[in-house]
This record gives C-alpha cells, structure tokens and sequence, in this order.
C-alpha cells in the first residue's frame, strides 16, 4: 500500500502540535521557500501537476499565475476549509491532525502570489477543530513562522481564521468570497475571476485545504517526487473518503492510479456484512452514481470522466444491495432543496420541486408520469444556474433514473419501495 | 406563471415565507464580548467591519441563547451596516437560532452516509426518548431536537452536534438514551467529542 505523506502522522499521540510537527522536519520547505522568488514558487507547483483537491481539479499553479503582479491592491489568499459536500470529510482530518502544515502551505502560497493576509474560512460546524487550530496557529505566530518578518526574512504573511455559519454554497469560491465580507454565501457572476477581482475587490486565490496542504510536500520533495506519484496528468498523493455500506469508513490516502474496487475491498475493508455492493457515488453527492461493473476504474479525475462521473471531492459513499435509490435522490435532493442559496430561479424553484416529486413517489402517490416530469425538470435546471450547484443537484436524480429506472416504475406502480432497508425508520419523522 | 409547463400550482407546490425574528428584550453585548469583538474587527482592513457580523452573531448567540430583532439592530450598530445587512446574514445561515432554544440544542445529521447508517432511527429514538416532534423543545426546556444536513464526519456516523459547538459521534439508536441522561448530569463534559486519536487508538 501507498505510504503515506499528507496523513503520515495522524494518529500519532500529540501529532498536531508544533513541537511534533517540528521535530518530524515542519516548516524546514518554508525555510527553502523564503529562499525562492515567488516565481521559482509557482513554477515549481506547476511543474508538479498539482490539481486543485477541491473538486473541479484546476491545476493549481496556473491559477495562481493568473494573479496580477502590476496590480497595486493588496492580494489575499483564501483557503475553503468550508467541507460539506455530502460524503467529504478529508479536510476535516488534515485540520484536526495536521493543522502546521496548512500554515506552512499557506504561507509558503502567499508569498507565491504575493499576499500578505491569508483567510482560513472554515466552516462553522467544525467550531472544535478552530479552538484547537487557533492555539496551534498562536504558537506558530510566537515562533516567527507566521506573521510579521517571518523567521527574519522581512516577509509577512498573517493567517486568520474565519468561521462560517452553515452554507453548503459558502463552498463555492465566489459564494465563499461574498460570506468572507459578512454577507449571504451566493456566487458572483464570472468573469471577473477571483484572481483578479476578488475578496474586498482585490486579487484573491482561493485554494482547497488539501491542495494548500500539497504546497510544502512539493517544495520540501521536489516537483519531480510529486510528478512521479500516480497517473500522467493527476499527480501526487489524494485523500479519499469513503463511507456508507463498508466495514472500516475513513480517510485514505493513496495515488489516483488506485482502483475504486481497491479503495472499497482492500483500504475500507468490503462491504458491510458482505452484502453485494449496489452502487457508489465516487465523488460526493453532486457526482453521478456508478455502477459496480466501473469498479476497477482509477480514481483520477480524467478516469472518473471516461466512466461517466467525477472525482469531485473524492468522497466515495458505497451503497449495498438494501439500499433504495429513490430513497438515495429524494435524502440528497433534500439536502439541495435546504442549500439552495436562491439566487438563481432554475435551481431554487427546479429543486424544490425535484423534491416534492420525489416525496410523492415515496410516499406511495407516485404517477406514471412523475419520471419524465423529472427528467424534465432537471434538463430546465442543467446548465442554467451561475454556479455549478444546479448541475450538482441534478445528478443524483438523473444518474439514478438512468440506472434504476426500473425500481421507480415499479415504486411508482406498486406505490411501495421495491427494496425493503433495515438502516431507515419504521415512521418517516423529518420536519422537512 | 410556471417556470415548468407540467408544474402543478396547486396549494403547498409553492409557498415562500419571510421570517422577521421577534424584538425581544433591549440587547446590548457585554464588556467582555464587545472587547472580543473589536479585536476579531482587526483582522480585516478597518473599513471592512462587517466581516465580522457572523463572529458578532454567534457572540448574540452566546449571550441569550437566540438571536432577536433588538440584538440584530445592536450587532448593525457596533459593526457599522444596516440592520437588513445583518437580518439577510441571520435569515441564510443554519446555525443562527431565530427562535428560543433548549439548553441543549441536538442536531442530528441526517444526510446520506449518516442515513444508511441509521441516522433516521436515532431522530426517530430522540423523538419518543424526550416526547417531542422535530424542531420541539421539550416541556423543561432542557433539549431540542433538530436535523441538520451534512456535518462532514460521515466515517463517524451518525453524528449528533450539541449547541452548535460539540460533537456526539456514531450514535445508534440504542446510545440515545446514554447521552441525554449523560447531557442532564454532567452536560456537555459528557460528549466524546472530535478525536480521532482516541477513537482509533
């Protein structure tokens, strides 16, 4: 099995405080990066091949090549530590267990772009993790690795930590920009791209912890170490989580020339009293379902896209054979319908709906036609909304009618759910 | 008008309501926490306060349990905005509570790994244990019990948070009753908590 870098000292005792992360080699790249011009910085990052671990997988160099260098305004680097993604759960562990290398990457990207001022917005369910990063972050600062004149090179780079308040959307860059300056989590028209009109009107990269985290391994290893892991083109180590239907859910780290097959049967251990696997959603909830005849795919973001998903946030959620896929679209169409920030009418008004027909059918009053009226609904939300949220709350209705059209026909003709499952409750008791 | 030529518009396909949060009694922050304010407000550039207002809210929050129309006029007072600013921001987010609370707020996580793994019947357990209906308090105002979407530990479902701030993690249906007689003798001391040492040592 891969050895691990990113997650190397997770569940080692004490593995998230400074004196740890110091005595196992911490903060020695950023030493190396003070050294470096910014521009030797980002070239490294991009000769490394680093995609964004965010979900949509831009290569993260370019991005931040595409900062203005002539542009007077302050410039700010922003990291989305806002993880809701239905299935994700991958930063959650790198802020828990490894909180200094974050702040090493963090820095060492700041002066990459040429910031000053960096914003951690975490998200405000992780209030726990904050407490224990804000006394990690105080110590760094007291020992000159972050801050003003950092380890005496004159270079200054200040973290803040910012907590949100429960937004799925604050997850979207420009969304997490808007919630940044104290107001509702709902994108901005692009272009302008955050890169040059971001966080106050400045230039602002705003990158994923997992990415940021990446940073100090490529400048500490070389960019060639980095290449030489995984497939051409998805580069380097990957976190994946998977949970649902396995018998040891977590976050593994592996190279993404990993299977899926592998990633379920070797690292989580199978399914879940070896029941038969049903489906998997390979990317979070707003990437479509596939079926088990995909399992030995790689997990790279290209070998997602040829078998029909994503690699989004890599959050694997295994379904086995108990589980109804009706009941799968209407509990994420759920969560859309209750994130939907409502800026744009197809996905406010397109979900809701989504949902109703949904609850319908589960409730036993389905129509015939209810199928079609869904599939068509979703072709007036696909594509049609300023964020990518409309397309992501259209997969999993439409991937599930695409593979099991059968079983809502016949939940629709029956009016009861084809597939009987022992994990839901005897009497619905959602408040809606 | 439909936006969906096969949409019915029958009654209950669409409906959209304003919530205005009471006015409450007079608000004003304590010493201590307008201190912790002004020097959360230094974090950002000087003329961009009202970055601050989510940290203002939950300091509301803290103070009285639920955020009323006095404490959004007072929190739009000291960060420097106008009052629809801050009702916009309390409106949107989850976790600001427009109503009054119980002392322990228990928010079930009922999306999707927490709901193969049995997130339903830990509401539904909750729900007969305390005799309340989702979104109730019960009568000694002691617990409310909530759903909450994705809280991002899907490999430690199902998850419970408390108050917004502590976690109960893989809680069966059968761990219910533990943790509410655990929240009524020794209160949030009680919770197991976010640790990821502990839980795989």
């Amino acid at each position: 099995m891969f050895e691990p870098v990113l997650t190397k000292y997770v569940n080692e005792p004490g593995g998230h405080t400074l004196d740890f992360y110091v005595q196992h080699g911490g903060y020695q790249a950023l030493k190396t990066a003070l050294g470096m011009t910014p521009e030797a910085i980002v070239d490294t990052v991009k000769k490394s091949g680093l995609r964004g671990r965010g979900g949509a997988g831009f290569p993260t160099g370019l991005k931040w090549s595409f900062v203005p260098k002539d542009n007077p305004k302050p410039k700010y680097l922003c990291v989305n530590a806002d993880e809701s993604e239905p299935g994700t759960f991958k930063d959650h562990v790198l802020l828990e267990r490894n909180p200094h290398l974050l702040f090493e990457g963090c820095v060492i990207a700041c002066r990459a772009i040429g910031a000053r001022t960096c914003y951690i917005y975490i998200r405000g369910e992780f209030y726990h993790l904050q407490k224990q990063m804000e006394a990690e972050l105080a110590k760094a600062r007291q020992a000159g690795y972050v801050g003003k004149n950092i380890l005496g090179s004159g270079e200054d780079c200040d973290i803040w930590i910012h907590r949100g308040a429960g937004a799925y959307e604050a997850g979207e860059e420009t969304a997490l920009i808007e919630s940044l300056e104290g107001k509702r989590a709902q994108p901005r028209l692009k272009p302008p791209f955050p890169a040059v009109v971001g966080l106050y009107g400045c230039p602002t990269v705003v990158n994923n912890v997992e990415t940021i985290c990446n940073v100090p391994l490529i400048i500490e290893k070389g960019h060639e170490w980095f290449a030489g892991i995984g497939p051409d083109k998805n580069t380097g180590p990957k976190l994946f989580c998977v949970s649902g239907h396995v018998k040891k859910p977590g976050v593994y780290e592996a190279p993404m020339d990993t299977t899926l097959r592998q990633l379920i049967y070797d690292y989580a251990g199978g399914i879940r009293g070896d029941r038969q696997l049903k489906a998997v959603i390979p990317g979070g909830s707003s990437t479509p379902v596939l079926m088990p005849d995909k399992l030995d795919t790689h997990l790279s973001f290209d070998g997602m896209v040829a078998a029909g998903s994503m690699l989004g946030s890599a959050a694997i959620i295994v379904m086995d054979e108990t589980t109804s896929m009706v009941w799968v679209a209407k509990n994420l169409t759920h969560f859309y319908k209750h994130e939907s920030c409502g800026k744009c009418t197809p996905c406010r008004e397109g979900v809701d709906w989504l949902y109703k027909i949904l609850d319908k059918i589960e409730r036993g009053d389905g129509e015939p036609r209810d199928v079609e009226l869904l599939l068509s609904v979703c072709d007036n939300i696909g594509g049609k909304t300023l964020c990518p949220f409309g397309d992501a709350e259209i997969a999993p209705v439409l991937s599930t009618i695409q593979h099991f059209r059968g079983e809502y026909e016949t939940y629709i003709r029956t009016g009861e759910s084809p597939v009987q499952s022992d994990f839901r409750a005897a009497e619905p008791v959602s408040a809606h | 008008m439909s936006f969906h030529p096969q949409m019915p518009y029958g009654e209950g396909w669409h409906k959209s309501e304003r919530f205005i949060p009471e006015a409450g009694a007079d608000f004003a922050f304590t010493p201590e926490h307008r201190a912790q304010l002004e020097e959360l407000c230094t974090h950002y550039p000087p003329e961009r306060r009202k970055s601050a207002v989510i940290s203002a809210l939950y300091m509301v929050q803290a103070q009285q349990g639920h955020i009323t129309g006095n404490a959004m006029r007072h929190v739009a007072e000291v960060i420097g905005c106008t009052p629809a600013d801050v009702e916009d921001v309390v409106t949107y987010y989850v976790m600001f509570f427009t109503k009054p609370v119980g002392t322990y707020v228990l928010q079930v996580c009922r999306t999707l790994s927490c709901a193969l793994n049995g997130a339903e019947k830990v509401t539904a357990e909750l729900c007969k244990h305390l005799h309340v209906k989702p979104n109730e308090t019960t009568a000694d105002g002691m617990f409310t019990v909530m759903e909450f979407e994705c809280l991002g530990a899907c490999d430690r479902a199902p998850v419970i948070m408390v108050n917004n701030e502590h976690w109960a993690e893989c809680q069966g249906p059968g761990d219910v009753a533990t943790l509410v007689d655990g929240l009524r003798a020794k209160g949030l001391a009680s919770l197991n908590g976010c640790h990821l040492v502990k839980e795989r040592a």
